[in-house]
């Protein structure tokens, strides 16, 4: 991808170094907040056990066992929530000053975008770490051979590093950290309830089905299930690729427009 | 090395910028002096790529602050109060990141970072986060990041506002060795003493326009040259003191009797203050106080921006 529309763009070797540079200001920043990065994880651990433990026990699903049904999309849970801290951070730093200062220097545009979000991925990791381990210990098991579980996790960190662009759109617009944190529940409780992820889409009203069946969540939820239980139906899985790659390149361009105007 | 041609931005229904026009030679330091709302920032911001002009044309160091956007932000450096510095992260990984981010090679930045913080006084504190920096500190390493690149070109944005008189004074020797070796400098303060101390020439900005320009002597000058004041020790002596001074100045003096001061215009200078001693002391009048008074850029500031409705 190129910086679009600056008379004379960054070459792009000083592109990657920038971002790298940026993510390397925002991985310190993590490292020295460690309290964020744990309650970051808390919030889906508390959804997980929730599901697991109490209203789990209410829903029927196909083929039996819930907590394989819902831990998968727990863990897609986890990563969009980490890709929620992205927004609060940028309306942060929108906010403090500091981005006035990267856009009086002569650093690429996007790298402070891109940088920001690389570096939060490490955090969505970490809380997708967390997940697997809890998943774990409370009976959730891998049925796939290793290698269609990386395949499966690596289809939801895709999931959540794509929406991460999403939350830099929020950020960038909503310009406030308290907002930003408000406007980026929205998107989180309609992609997560309305959905295959906690109940199965046929208990739903007829109207809401077919939004339920093909949005990303859903979709991203089915690909991670089938590539864990080793049954996978390869559309769902392309489905959510395709949905992820469009995502991630819609809200890379309306993040660059909004982040050109910020604060202008 | 700054030139600024009828440049015009307006925010909503906020004119913040009417039609400014200013220029700033090489080596120059100028100071943009207004009260809070007067457009000096938006000036900076408009000068240091934030914001586009809506009308007029903006050029530093021949390059267009619109057209030229990205080549122009490698030979400028901004500090200040919109220029934050990063709290989590030390005063060294400060510097060196923003050197990283003016495209210098990893061993220049790391170099250079080390050099300015012994010249920021910093080197016992390089690595300790900046949350835990007072404000004199945070604000030497607030200006040393926009020096980390050597640009040519500097614009400080209010770089003292709200520091105590102590820390700002050492702020301004500090300024003072840096524009020393030849950088151009754009300042914006709120404190006419400031610009008085650090800049080669004044822009007064009111509601948006230039009301005054020219330098500390120059606007005072404007304003009606020097003043001789005495203060009579004895309330007896005062209309004797001033028939003295007017006899002496050839003009009506000024009196103000409750603190026993005699005023007169003069451009007379040290000749006419030994003069005055002279003839004062002939008649006997005992004094508490002679000088020949400037009027202060305070006076010239309330002047000027006073005219503005």
């Amino acid at each position: 991808m190129t910086v679009a529309a600056t008379p004379r763009p960054v070459p792009a070797r000083l592109l990657v170094r920038d971002t790298l540079g940026v993510a390397r200001r925002n991985l310190l920043r993590i490292a020295r907040t460690p309290l964020m990065l744990i309650v970051s994880a808390v919030q889906p651990a508390l959804l997980l056990l929730l599901f697991r433990y109490v209203l789990g026990g209410a829903i029927l699903v196909p083929g039996g066992r819930y907590v394989d049904y819902v831990v998968p999309a727990i863990f897609v849970e986890a990563v969009l929530i980490g890709g929620m801290t992205t927004s609060i951070g940028l309306a942060q730093d929108l906010k403090s000053g500091i981005i006035d200062r990267f856009r009086s220097l002569p650093m690429a545009r996007s790298a402070v975008l891109a940088g920001r979000t690389l570096a939060d991925l490490s955090r969505s990791l970490f809380s997708l770490a967390v997940m697997v381990g809890l998943g774990l210990a409370v009976g959730f098991r891998f049925h796939a051979p290793p290698a269609m579980v990386l395949a499966g996790l690596a289809v939801v960190i895709a999931f959540g590093y794509a929406f991460s662009w999403m939350y830099v759109a929020i950020g960038l617009a909503t310009k406030d950290p308290e907002t930003a944190q408000i406007a980026g529940i929205l998107p989180f409780f309609v992609l997560m309830f309305a959905s295959n992820a906690i109940v199965p889409v046929a208990t739903m009203p007829g109207w809401l089905q077919g939004f339920a069946r093909h949005q990303p969540l859903s979709v991203t939820v089915s690909a991670a299930r089938g590539l864990f239980e080793g049954g996978a139906a390869g559309h769902v899985i392309w489905q959510s690729l395709a949905w992820s790659a469009a995502i991630l390149a819609l809200f890379f361009m309306i993040s660059l427009r909004l982040y050109r105007r910020a604060a202008g | 090395m700054i030139e600024v041609d009828a440049v015009s931005k307006r925010f909503g229904a906020t004119q913040a910028l009417a039609d400014v026009s200013l220029s700033v030679r090489h080596g120059e330091v100028l100071a943009l002096l207004g009260p809070n709302g007067a457009g000096k920032s938006t000036l900076v911001r408009v000068l240091t790529t934030l914001v586009r002009p809506d009308s007029g044309r903006a050029t530093v160091a021949g390059l267009d602050v619109v057209g030229d956007a990205t080549p122009l932000r490698s030979i400028i450096g901004l500090a200040g109060q919109y220029a934050a510095v990063d709290e989590l992260l030390t005063g060294r990984e400060n510097l060196e990141l923003i050197g990283l981010w003016y495209h210098l090679p990893r061993s220049e930045y790391r170099r250079r970072a080390d050099a300015m913080l012994e010249r920021l006084g910093l080197t016992g504190a390089a690595d300790r986060l900046v949350r835990t920096y007072s404000g004199g500190m945070r604000r030497r390493l607030d200006i040393g990041a926009s020096l980390i690149a050597r640009p040519p070109v500097l614009f400080l944005d209010e770089p003292t506002t709200g520091l105590d008189p102590r820390t700002r004074n050492e702020l301004w020797r500090f300024i003072a060795e840096l524009v020393a070796d030849g950088s151009t400098v754009l300042l914006t303060t709120q404190y006419m003493e400031e610009a008085e101390h650090l800049a080669d020439r004044i822009a007064v900005l009111g509601a948006g326009r230039v009301i005054a320009r020219g330098t500390a002597d120059e606007l005072k000058d404007d304003l009606g040259g020097d003043r001789l004041e005495a203060r009579v020790h004895a309330d007896a002596d005062l209309q004797r003191a001033a028939s003295v001074l007017a006899d002496l100045a050839g003009t009506a003096p000024h009196v103000d009797p409750d603190q026993r001061k005699v005023s007169v215009a003069t451009n007379g200078g040290t000749a006419f203050l030994l003069a005055a001693g002279r003839r004062l002391e002939d008649e006997r009048i005992a004094l508490d106080d002679l000088g020949i008074r400037r009027p202060s850029l305070d006076d010239v500031f309330l002047a000027v921006t006073g005219a503005v409705p």
